[in-house]
């Protein structure tokens, strides 16, 4: 940006190791907080919601409005409230998961055969165990997709944080300040590694839903075998 | 209650109702940089979803691309884009402001409102019965015929549905236009931080989430006129593809 200037300066990158470590872990610990508060709650929600079905409708729609508003909007709202703490980038970064996350583990709960859950019934299984050992794992495959597509948007979300003030915007520090001082390695460097980040955590995802659900490798293996 | 009157004598006062910071220049200047990122990324998205959508081939490897598009953070993008369109401008002859502010806007818009749209022109398109395509095609229809008069009116819920949540996203996330000195609303919000003055901060929230929430509206609306009737309502397509499993990344063992 500036003239002469090369794209990447390595030498402030190499100087530099320390900080972007930092930074890099600051951006997951506050992503991670924020979908698993998010799952927490979105969990104790459905659950709320498949015994009482009429919750359904207001849940989705209050998460629909919420997941409308725009992310540096309600960050700046909270900021004369809570101040440049933690939880001026939490609450809204759990708000934005809910519709994603609660509208998955629905349509996963939707997912279980009638059939299954009474043949479970019939077996003996009681409400709780017939929840944790039959539709939960059932239902697995959808939350984790709802998890990935929280998990990516949250990681791009963490970086608008850098805008209010740089104690808490992680990787988004980087290209804030890059802009600021129109220094485009530190926004290369914020911008390459959040870009990473968002989809290295998708693909950790895909390969633990892979671990948690054996069976539709399975089943997947046996239609190719029938093919 | 001080920020609320605060906001609101700040939103009534006919200084910001006039000028070039004024609400209605702010306003159209928001509505101009999403209408035509959403026009652009419909032209790319529509076609190329419908293609693959009617002859199902190349299906997988379009949603994994658009699920990789989502990964990418607009703001990562509006930055990564700014400086070689700065750099660029003396070559290409067009004015350097135009690299500092809009083409960033744009390209991060334009990308974050593609993948929504394919996904759901792809997928609605995927779900029309095949046993009423393969009826079309006995009844001598042709493919064109298939397409438009068939598959995308009945595909037409889900394809509105998906240009919603484009438009949503865009026209929340053109706020941040307003970081490489864009116009529009979020103008106010940046500007009220940096001046620490929290009654034009609140307008901007305000302001932002009241156009975004307007624009859910009107676009629900939309989608309710479009549906033929027969099928079930808008409502429960209303961010679909949010519910959608995203298939595994195709390189993955």
């Amino acid at each position: 940006m500036r003239p002469g200037e090369p794209l990447l300066d390595v030498a402030w990158i190499a100087d530099h190791l320390d900080d972007i470590a930092f930074r890099l872990g600051q951006h997951v610990l506050i992503a991670v907080i924020a979908v698993a508060v998010g799952l927490a709650i979105s969990m104790a929600l459905a659950l709320w919601a498949r015994r009482a079905p009429w919750l359904r409708g207001p849940v989705t729609g209050i998460a629909g409005v919420l997941y409308t508003i725009p992310s540096l909007a309600l960050f700046a709202a909270l900021l004369p409230f809570t101040g440049l703490t933690l939880l001026t980038a939490e609450i809204p970064l759990v708000l934005y998961t809910l519709l994603i996350l609660f509208r998955n583990i629905m349509a996963g709960f939707d997912g279980v055969p009638a059939d299954v859950a009474e043949a479970a019934d019939g077996m003996g299984y009681r409400s709780a165990e017939r929840l944790l050992q039959i539709e939960l794992p059932l239902a697995v495959p959808l939350i984790i997709a709802g998890v990935r597509l929280a998990s990516v948007s949250t990681i791009g979300l963490v970086m608008i944080v850098s805008l209010l003030g740089k104690n808490l915007g992680g990787l988004g520090v980087f290209i804030t300040e890059g802009i600021q001082t129109f220094f485009a390695t530190k926004v290369y460097v914020g911008a390459a590694l959040s870009v990473a980040l968002a989809i290295a955590i998708d693909l950790l995802l895909v390969w633990l839903e892979r671990r948690a659900t054996p069976w539709s490798r399975a089943r997947a293996a046996r239609a190719v075998a029938a093919d | 209650m001080d920020v609320l009157t605060a906001t609101l004598a700040w939103l009534l006062d006919p200084i910001h109702w006039s000028g070039p910071d004024g609400i209605p220049t702010r306003i159209a200047e928001h509505l101009a940089i999403s209408i035509v990122s959403l026009a652009a990324a419909g032209l790319v998205a529509l076609p190329v979803g419908a293609i693959i959508g009617h002859t199902g081939r190349g299906g997988t490897l379009a949603v994994n691309l658009a699920n990789l598009g989502r990964a990418v953070p607009s703001y990562a993008v509006l930055v990564i884009v700014l400086p070689p369109a700065l750099q660029l401008a003396p070559t290409l002859g067009y004015e350097p402001s135009l690299g500092l502010s809009e083409i960033p806007t744009f390209t991060a818009m334009f990308l974050l409102a593609i993948p929504p749209i394919l996904v759901n022109t792809y997928g609605g398109l995927r779900e029309v019965d095949r046993d009423l395509v393969e009826a079309a095609r006995g009844m001598g229809m042709r493919e064109r015929q298939i397409l438009f008069r068939l598959e995308a009116p009945l595909a037409m819920p889900v394809i509105v549905g998906g240009i919603r949540t484009s438009a949503v996203q865009v026209v929340a996330t053109a706020t941040l236009g307003a970081v490489v000195a864009y116009g529009g609303l979020g103008r106010y919000i940046v500007d009220g931080i940096a001046r620490n003055e929290n009654d034009r901060l609140f307008a901007g929230v305000v302001l932002v989430a009241g156009l975004a929430l307007a624009a859910e509206g009107l676009l629900a609306l939309v989608q309710r006129l479009l549906s033929p009737r027969g099928l079930p309502s808008a409502g429960e397509h209303a961010f679909r593809n949010l519910a959608e499993v995203p298939a595994p990344p195709a390189f993955l063992p």
